[in-house]
């Protein structure tokens, strides 16, 4: 089955699920996502009223990661007489481990919230596109079978589905959301429970065997056109925090400029911070107005707490995430010793 | 005395500046003790007096090298003889993906360096100073980070 009717087959279930759940008043409103205004894009949406639901879409261009809309940060919907709304979420497998991820560090209200979850088969790789297409204007986005086709002003052009999806999504192993006793779900297609996964991290071999000076050279490379706009904090699901370090200005924690020592601080304290939390879900990249893939450090953040402390974020509520446990036995072969 | 030979012996005469974070119940005491003890050790270090290593944040770290600082030492209690009884532990998973991150980031992970010094060792908090200081040194000064604006 290729890809369009998967797809198509996944939005008319979907329609007729949230059709459902509406009218049985299980749910007051479902987040998902709609037609975006612009090329290459979709837009997250709220559902309340049955006519509305024809508006729900599911394509390979469904980049957000809805999950962040249900953290207290953001103002949470409320009815008129202001009592919390049921939500019904539609989860792909990311939005799936976010929303256990959020579970285990307590910032969900699980009575509020029904899982939607659907299979997906790989986000296009949207800033990757738009830089092989340069200034020209996009009118159509449509997928057929294995290739993405991109309709223009005076062309059109043929990209290979398989080459042209997220690098996290070439190598993402929960393709829908796993499986939780404590979350309660709805699903289209298959969905387990998962302990852990099978990875190994093949990807990230050519890099790490550079010398330090070509991966500061990459790095460097790469992070350089970085603006410090935030947009990859605003789109992190685990980014919640009321007042961010960077925003932080009594005292003034670090410089404002896009200086490359700023921008290296920014990324590397944002790496320290999504050890072990980091879903995978790649939506600080799509959203990056500068095209900066972030892949490499959430593959290698992945690695880091996978080997050193067996764990993956976002499978199951029943595990602690390392960075807010401890144990006398962990490895210290970094620690400076006397001989 | 020609420029270059100057220059080279700039380089050669040159010394590291390094931050040194010490836990307040254990490794600072370890610093006195060795400094009461008369031990020798090199006098590159800066020392920060901190509540437990539990509280170096990755930032202090991070800011620490990108302003301009050659090297970062942090100490703390051994494992399990925290004050605060798991600070350390905490701290030690910190630390461990942090340099284990700036070495992806291709920093030199030489720069940053973790030890655990208890009240009573004075010999050892030397005997690792000279160690971290010479390990910094062999990697010269700290230029990644230079501030352009």
């Amino acid at each position: 089955m290729g890809i369009e009717s998967e797809n198509k087959e996944i939005e008319k279930n979907l329609r007729d699920i949230a059709r459902n759940l509406l009218q049985e008043k299980k749910v007051d409103a479902i987040l998902g996502y709609s037609k975006g205004t612009a090329p290459l894009s979709t837009s997250p949406i709220i559902i309340r009223h049955i006519d509305e639901v024809n508006k729900l879409i599911w394509n390979n261009l469904c980049y957000m990661n809805l999950a962040k809309y249900l953290v207290p940060r953001i103002p949470q919907l409320k009815s008129p007489k202001g009592e919390d709304l049921k939500i019904g979420i539609i989860a792909k497998g990311c939005v799936g481990r976010a929303l256990i991820h959020l579970n285990v560090e307590k910032q969900l209200n699980l009575d509020n919230i029904k899982i939607i979850g659907i299979s997906c088969n790989g986000i296009v790789n949207r800033k990757r596109i738009e830089r092989e297409i340069g200034e020209k204007e996009i009118f159509e986005v449509s997928t057929s079978e294995n290739n993405i086709m991109i309709k223009g002003k005076d062309f059109e052009k043929k990209f290979s589905f398989d080459e042209y999806i997220n690098e996290l999504c070439k190598v993402c192993k929960v393709k829908s959301p796993p499986k939780d006793s404590e979350l309660e779900d709805i699903f289209i297609g298959e969905s387990r429970e998962m302990k852990s996964i099978d990875d190994d991290f093949s990807d990230l071999k050519e890099f790490e065997s550079k010398s330090p000076e070509e991966k500061w050279q990459y790095i460097k490379e790469l992070l350089e056109p970085c603006i410090r706009c935030y947009a990859c904090r605003e789109a992190c699901p685990m980014c919640y925090c009321n007042l961010c370090f960077v925003d932080q200005n009594k005292p003034i924690w670090f410089g404002k400029t896009t200086d490359l020592s700023d921008i290296i601080i920014f990324h590397l304290v944002r790496a320290m911070h999504l050890a072990g939390r980091c879903v995978a879900c790649g939506a600080c990249s799509s959203v990056c107005p500068m095209g900066i893939d972030l892949n490499m450090i959430t593959r290698k953040l992945e690695k880091l707490v996978k080997e050193r402390f067996n764990f993956t974020s976002g499978l199951n509520s029943k595990f602690l995430p390392p960075m807010m446990a401890y144990n006398m036995e962990d490895d210290e072969e970094f620690m400076l010793e006397e001989n | 005395m020609t420029i270059q030979a100057e220059k080279e012996k700039k380089i050669k005469e040159w010394e590291p500046k390094i931050i040194a974070f010490l836990c307040n119940w254990c490794s600072y005491a370890g610093a006195d003790l060795a400094g009461v003890s008369r031990i020798q050790y090199p006098p590159n270090i800066r020392v920060v007096r901190v509540p437990c290593s539990g509280r170096v944040n990755p930032y202090f770290i991070i800011k620490s090298l990108t302003d301009g600082w050659d090297g970062v030492v942090i100490s703390g209690c051994h494992p399990g003889d925290c004050h605060y009884l798991t600070g350390n532990l905490v701290a030690r998973r910190r630390f461990a993906i942090l340099k284990e991150l700036l070495e992806f980031f291709g920093i030199d992970p030489g720069r940053v360096n973790f030890m655990w010094v208890s009240a009573a060792e004075g010999e050892r908090f030397a005997v690792l100073i000279r160690k971290a200081t010479k390990i910094v040194k062999e990697l010269g000064p700290n230029k990644k980070f230079e501030k352009k604006w």
